[in-house]
């Protein structure tokens, strides 16, 4: 009798997963290509990651570990509704563990431990079409991904050096997928873009606003676009993570007091708890003995 | 009669968690170019459609799609009644014209030329061509390339079509435009999306 009280498994319907299906199967055939699809609304407003809930909905299978993570925490509201979400109508195992996910879902983070063969990231993606700022119009942006015309592009950033002396992106960084499409990796800050190049997961992104799904498989080539005298560089910190001690972890800024006063710890928080449960410390962590007391 | 009854057995025991296995195999395929995906029998369709091949269709077709079936499939009335019963899908004659192309005689295909190739605008509206293949250790061991793939990848499918590494090639030059392969053996698939590379073989 419970059977007609649930949901579909994975909440949508199977005609909707078919349909995701398809498209993303060309997407992964055609790396960095937007594939149209017939986004479907779903229990939850735009913005709120519809596109990647579609993605993971159709992906996902009993035998799947799901871990969900909002700018790399896995306890923020979005992450945390997002996963209740697919315990209720998938019924899966979920983690906050980077390394026992095999499906990780991601609100602008890509985790700091690195992805490995056979695991799924799964992007939350508001704006697909990176020349949009550039280019309102639909039919003018898909000519130009037709015709390779991306020297708006270049223009745009050419302006960033020109006023600011250096690129002034800082995330949604365009990148090249393959040597063919430029592509918005959704708004992961540019530290991030490193690891999508080679990367041994597959990477599917799923726009539900704007109705759209592309993809990129492993191992390939993906290019930040720059200059030969103003090379794509990433953001660098001048002090380690408070908590774990990291030097090269993507760090965020919390404030401590109304006076100024501010820690910077890993954004990722699951990176930063492996790290102190193997005993790594940094300057504001709380002594181990002490909090026993 | 009995061909009748053929066509309304034989379909997913579970629709929904056997379509989504069959898709992860799929998708695994697609995303590692020349990886041989094992999948279980999980349907049981007319002659001359095998397991694997059935089953795919089972997973990816419906009213909104468009297939063009090769003779040894189109002339049988079990094997198209139990696609049209099971999925739903809408047959073409044309190749051009077809999202998906169910091929049983590799030998005797339509050039990849026949097929849809999708717009520069719409490299996606392209055919994805299944093909039924008896394996996957043949006695032509093909070099991969390109990605979904680390370094280089061997790949032996039993059966090919007519010079296929010209046609590949022709396939390739083509990008973003062109057509998609997908291969159902026994107890297993593989797939080679058009970015796909086949190296000439060293003798």
């Amino acid at each position: 009798m419970t059977e007609l009280a649930t949901y579909n498994f994975a909440y949508l319907d199977e005609q909707t997963k078919r349909m995701i299906r398809r498209a993303i199967l060309k997407a992964i055939a055609i790396p960095g290509y937007q594939v149209p699809f017939a986004s479907r609304e779903m229990p939850m407003p735009y913005g709120w990651g519809t596109g990647g809930v579609q993605v993971t909905a159709a992906v996902i299978g009993p035998k799947d570990t799901l871990k969900v993570i909002d700018q790399g925490a896995d306890d923020t509201t979005n992450a945390v509704s997002i996963r209740a979400f697919f315990q209720k109508t998938a019924n899966v195992r979920v983690t906050t563990r980077t390394a026992e996910a095999t499906i990780i879902q991601t609100r602008h983070r890509i985790p700091e431990a690195a992805l490995q063969t056979g695991q799924i990231l799964v992007y939350q993606v508001p704006i697909p079409e990176p020349l949009r700022f550039l280019e309102p119009r639909e039919t003018e942006t898909r000519k130009m991904h037709a015709l390779e015309e991306y020297g708006l592009m270049h223009v745009k950033l050419y302006e960033d050096i020109a006023r600011h002396g250096h690129i002034a992106t800082t995330y949604a960084y365009p990148v090249k997928v393959e040597g063919r499409y430029v592509m918005d990796p959704s708004p992961t800050p540019k530290f991030d873009n490193p690891k999508m190049h080679n990367s041994p997961a597959l990477q599917l992104f799923g726009a539900g606003r704007e109705k759209r799904i592309y993809a990129i498989p492993p191992y390939t080539e993906v290019v930040s676009l720059d200059f030969e005298d103003h090379p794509f560089e990433i953001q660098t910190f001048s002090q380690p993570c408070a908590l774990c001690g990291a030097k090269g972890s993507y760090l965020d800024e919390v404030i401590l007091d109304d006076k100024g006063g501010s820690m910077f710890v890993c954004s990722d928080t699951d990176f930063c708890e492996v790290r102190q449960e193997k005993g790594h410390r940094g300057h504001l962590a709380a002594n181990p003995a002490e909090a026993a007391e | 009669m009995r061909a009748a009854t053929q066509v309304f057995e034989g379909g997913f025991s579970d629709a929904v968690l056997n379509s989504q296995e069959v898709f992860r195999a799929l998708m695994d395929a697609m995303a590692n170019p020349g990886l041989v995906i094992p999948v279980r029998d999980l349907v049981n369709a007319p002659a001359p459609l095998q397991p694997v091949m059935a089953a795919i269709a089972a997973t990816l077709f419906d009213h909104d799609a468009t297939v063009w079936c090769d003779k040894a499939i189109a002339g049988s009335d079990a094997a198209t009644g139990w696609l049209k019963f099971q999925t739903g899908l809408e047959l073409t004659s044309t190749p051009s014209d077809a999202q998906f192309a169910l091929i049983r005689d590799v030998d005797t295909m339509p050039s990849f030329e026949a097929f849809a190739k999708g717009t520069s605008e719409y490299p996606d509206r392209s055919t994805t061509i299944i093909l039924q293949v008896a394996g996957f250790d043949g006695a032509e061991v093909l070099t991969l390339q390109g990605p979904g793939i680390e370094h280089t990848r061997s790949f032996a499918p039993s059966r090919l079509p007519k010079l296929f590494i010209d046609q590949w090639a022709a396939n390739r030059a083509a990008f973003p435009r062109g057509v998609d392969l997908i291969l159902a053996g026994k107890g297993a698939l593989a797939a080679l999306p058009r970015t796909t590379r086949v190296l000439k073989r060293e003798a």
